[in-house]
């Protein structure tokens, strides 16, 4: 219990200082871009780790509902529908239709298999999104504007749009905190560490998954749509295998198991690859080590690490 | 001829795949860092021909060296998460991608190096009037194809090749059984990157020797080994020639079949978006109805 | 023990917040210029030729543009738009970098524009010139040193028609440019185009287009290979022994591509503004001085790079370094007043170069090295075919 606690009350730590960052010195405008795509890419990485810890689902295409999100917002753009009102919706709509589709048949394999089925989804959106040259291929799409809320350009406001995504990251922790507190976690939670058992039991564990697999999948396609806002441009590349495993990363580092985790493991991730390059231009040659070091030696993550010491 | 490249393609594949599902079948370990390993091959090749002028001596240099490099990553790195699960596995091996990668961009550049085709095997077969296939290539797949046919006699034939197929199947069994499985491991794992490596010297001279060209042949070899079955050399095989073979038919052939539906230029979008899609629904496909893959090792 | 450690947990990720901060460049009197140039993956040499002739062209000014003091922020794109965009941001929020320079390829250059522009920042192409940005889509922040990629290739339909090659065979990468090729080829090239092949801009292995065009047999083939790929086709289509079909191309025999190409190259052509081997004072002093510092042979993103420092120098100077009155900059940038190692040079309306081109053949020097050399003038001060849509003045 005294662990639990720790892990909580550091990530609540790092989300009162995401908070207050703008009044203590840290308000430049390269600063909340930063911090936007922390919290955006924590966000995300909180939706997977609850698909990963919770549901024993360890997806190599969670980038591609993020980036099924963000299509959403560059598709509609180029129509000049830029209203929240119907951005929201289809951008949902299309990441849960996404991940109930592709979570329908990847959900019956297991293991290795299932990382390599969730990869190849995600690969078969990439080279779909790539191929769609009305919305940029390849190249990417520029959105002509952020997303409007009721007609005001709210969203261009730097400081409304880093507490949008700070709320947005504190909603995904609390949901996902609370699904895994409730009777649908410990089916999953059964479910992950003896299938049969809880067949027994007459939980049959599939459509607990599958769903487990589209509530992860609609909060990914979210972050999309913030993501999408944050750099006002749109590429295929967010949905690449390598997206998906930064995301897999995040949570490993932070502390697999842990939804908090997976913030931590997402502020440290983004800051070193923003800090590190200006140390060197080879400063892949440093993260790649400090990457084998901490599995090597931060058995749990962060959290499991932080926690062991204190013992 | 878009065939027999795609058996090139695949050969080289099998030998990318076959250390990556042995590592896997037997030891329960998942190597990312098995593209990289293929990577050095290629380098190492491309260095000590360039060193000592000779295609062959690079070749012959190259794979001792390859092996070394693996023994050693396996004793610094690998050796360290064998009991750990595989997201962890994962999480290193990445690792060891990112160092190795950037470790060649700072040693040789990051523009693309050159290794010409050995002179015995310039020029090339003539099959239609105005168009030769190169030599080299052909020479590319004798030579996987005899390494095959070696691996096949070397695990079905001889006692450490039964050890190593107990091994795949059931390892706990095997080391009960009083096999020092240690070793068993460190050869296995030696022996794949070995082959990987060798991979590599042989694709040099047709593909380009850059850092990063590991990935792109690691994700195919992933598919491969989990479309023919974890731990499955048969299996693997197959897989690849499969897979070589649907890339790159897919590649030629995509574009021209949506011309019978579509207008040339969304013809050409959809096809090459398809060509490259073609791989893992392939995967997708064999995955829905075998889900183990074709030939898999594992009991139970 | 325990306490310590958690505190020193939590005082390094502070810390870790803090070192951006630490790091913030502080504001100095001169000139802050953001260099965009491929420094990853198979395209780098490229970059690194755009990033060289760029420092030889401030080696040549002393360090100073128009009297400032020049800070140049290195950015890598790393051929990858989203990246792109993300490190140029950075670079104008966080570095407040004065003018963008550089890019070689159209697609980064398409992702960062409007970010760029839209920031009241000049953007100074030294290579990717899309005709996007040519005709209606002219923009007053963007000025470019290269030439309309359409241009290049029409110089080639040109040469065919000159001549008298009838059937061509076509190929090229499947983007922006690429796309761009073809369609600059056509409008000087009157004959047939047997075939029109687009690849994938990772393609490794030309095989199966190579097999078509031993089955097409052309009068001629052209193609637009850039890095990478181009060392790869030539070197495979010399393999497959179709050289004795005329190879026609652009930007795919250059000197950034012919240390890897080599002897496979010699003979056959390109077209460009410039060449290496160009006679005039400026050229003779640039190729001189870059092959002495950097020991290799220039190639035309050097020299256009090298050119946006001295147009650069010039602007700022006639804007008395008011880097603050775009106006001003802008009416200095269209003025052109400086000395081009290509010879001819002046903006046309739409900020595209009016300017000659060559039709260009590679040769092997007495020193081994490859270079590219001209062989005959074949158009001359040269406007785009989309200046006329550009409604700016």
């Amino acid at each position: 219990m005294p662990r639990l606690r720790l892990d909580v009350a550091l990530t609540l730590l790092v989300l009162a200082a995401l908070a207050l960052a703008p009044f203590i010195g840290f308000g430049a405008n390269h600063y909340l871009t930063l911090f936007a795509r922390i919290m955006i890419l924590a966000a995300a990485a909180v939706s997977l780790s609850f698909l990963v810890g919770g549901a024993g689902l360890a997806s190599l295409g969670h980038a591609a509902a993020m980036g099924v999100g963000a299509y959403a917002v560059a598709i509609l753009d180029a129509h000049r529908l830029t209203d929240i009102t119907i951005v929201l919706p289809v951008a949902m709509a299309a990441a849960a239709l996404f991940s109930l589709l592709t979570g329908a048949i990847a959900i019956r394999t297991e293991g290795v298999n299932f990382i390599m089925i969730t990869l190849a989804f995600g690969q078969m959106a990439f080279f779909t999104a790539s191929s769609l040259a009305a919305y940029g291929g390849d190249d990417g799409y520029t959105l002509y504007d952020r997303t409007e809320i009721f007609g005001s350009r709210l969203m261009e406001n730097r400081l409304f749009f880093h507490y949008l995504c700070l709320g947005f990251l504190v909603l995904c922790w609390g949901l996902c905190a609370m699904l895994l507190a409730s009777r649908f976690g410990r089916v999953l939670r059964a479910a992950r560490e003896n299938p049969l058992r809880a067949q027994a039991v007459g939980f049959a564990p599939y459509p607990y998954r599958l769903l487990a697999y589209v509530i992860a999948g609609t909060l990914a396609g979210l972050a999309g749509v913030l993501f999408a806002n944050a750099t006002e441009f749109v590429a295929p590349a967010y949905m690449s295998w390598q997206r998906s495993g930064e995301l897999i990363f995040m949570v490993i580092l932070g502390g697999l198991g842990r939804l908090s985790g997976a913030i931590l493991g997402a502020v440290l991730f983004v800051l070193l690859e923003t800090w590190l390059p200006s140390l060197t231009t080879h400063w892949k040659m440093i993260f790649g080590p400090l990457l084998i070091l901490a599995v090597l030696f931060m058995r749990g993550g962060l959290i499991g690490f932080l926690g062991a010491r204190r013992g | 001829m878009q065939a027999l490249n795609g058996l090139q393609l695949g050969i080289l594949l099998f030998l990318v795949a076959a250390g990556l599902t042995l590592v896997f079948g037997v030891m329960d370990f998942i190597n990312l860092a098995h593209g990289v390993q293929y990577m050095l091959g290629a380098y190492l090749g491309a260095a000590f021909a360039a060193a000592t002028g000779s295609f062959w001596l690079g070749l012959l240099l190259a794979l001792p060296a390859a092996l070394l490099f693996g023994l050693l990553l396996e004793v610094l790195v690998f050796r360290h998460l064998y009991d750990r699960d595989h997201l962890s596995q994962v999480l290193a091996t990445f690792g060891v991608i990112l160092f190795l990668n950037q470790a060649m961009k700072a040693i040789w550049g990051a523009a693309p190096l050159q290794v010409p085709v050995p002179a015995l095997l310039e020029g090339g077969v003539v099959l239609m009037p105005g168009l030769q296939y190169p030599l080299y290539r052909i020479a590319v797949l004798v030579a996987g194809i005899a390494t095959a046919l070696g691996l096949w006699f070397l695990v079905e034939r001889t006692r450490l090749g039964m050890l190593v197929r107990a091994g795949a199947t059931n390892a706990p069994m095997v080391s009960a059984l009083g096999v020092d499985i240690r070793r068993l491991f460190m050869l296995v794992f030696a022996f794949g990157a070995m082959l990987a490596g060798f991979a590599g010297v042989l694709a040099g001279p047709i593909f380009s020797v850059e850092p990063g060209m590991g990935d792109h042949v690691l994700i195919l070899a992933f598919v491969v080994i989990v479309i023919g079955g974890i731990g499955s050399i048969r299996g693997a095989f197959i897989a690849a020639l499969i897979v070589g073979l649907t890339d790159t038919l897919g590649k030629s052939l995509m574009p021209d079949l949506m011309r019978l539906f579509l207008d040339p230029s969304a013809a050409r979008q959809t096809g090459a978006a398809l060509a490259s899609m073609l791989v893992y629904i392939a995967m997708a496909a064999i995955l829905a109805f075998r889900p183990r893959g074709l030939f898999p090792a594992r009991s139970g | 023990m325990s306490s310590f450690s958690r505190r020193t947990a939590m005082g390094g990720a502070l810390g870790l917040l803090a070192a951006p901060a630490i790091l913030h460049a502080q504001p100095t009197g001169g000139v802050k210029i953001g260099l965009v140039a491929v420094q990853t993956g198979p395209q780098a040499a490229l970059g690194t030729q755009l990033r060289d002739g760029y420092l030889m062209g401030l080696r040549h000014l002393n360090g100073r543009l128009g009297g400032l003091t020049a800070e140049t922020v290195m950015i890598d794109d790393e051929l990858r738009p989203d990246v792109a965009v993300t490190k140029v941001r950075t670079a104008l929020e966080r570095d407040r970098c004065d003018f963008i320079v550089g890019v070689v390829f159209s697609n980064i250059l398409q992702a960062i524009i409007r970010p760029v522009t839209e920031a009241n920042t000049f953007l100074i192409s030294t290579n990717a010139g899309p005709s996007t940005f040519a005709g209606r889509g002219c923009n007053p922040f963007f000025f470019t040193t290269s030439y309309n990629n359409d241009q290049v290739h029409s110089v080639i339909g040109q040469v065919c028609e000159d001549q008298g090659y009838k059937r061509v065979f076509v190929l090229v990468p499947n983007y922006q440019a690429g796309r761009d090729a073809v369609a600059g080829f056509k409008s000087r090239f009157k004959g047939e185009v047997v075939d029109e092949v687009y690849v994938p801009l990772t393609q490794l292995d030309f095989a199966a287009e190579l097999a078509k065009i031993a089955a097409a047999k052309p009068d001629a083939i052209f193609t637009f290979m850039p890095g990478g790929l181009g060392v790869n086709l030539v070197r495979q289509y010399r393999q497959a022994g179709l050289a004795h079909i005329p190879f026609l191309s652009t930007f795919t025999v250059d000197e950034a591509t012919l240390p890897a190409q080599q002897d496979a190259a010699v003979g056959f052509f390109s077209a460009a503004t410039w060449a290496p081997n160009m006679d005039n004072a400026a050229n003779r002093r640039f190729a001189t001085d870059f092959e002495a510092a950097f020991n290799y042979v220039p190639a035309s993103y050097a020299a256009q790079a090298y050119d946006s420092t001295m147009l650069l120098d010039s602007a700022i100077r006639r804007a008395g370094g008011r880097l603050a009155d775009k106006d001003a900059i802008r009416a200095g940038l269209r003025t052109a007043d400086f000395t081009s190692v290509r010879g001819n040079f002046k903006f046309g309306v739409n900020h595209y170069p009016v300017q000659d081109f060559w039709l260009l053949r590679v040769a092997k020097r007495a020193d081994g090295k490859f270079q590219t050399e001209t062989v005959r003038k074949v158009l001359e001060n040269d406007v785009d075919p989309w200046a006329a849509e550009c409604r700016m003045r």
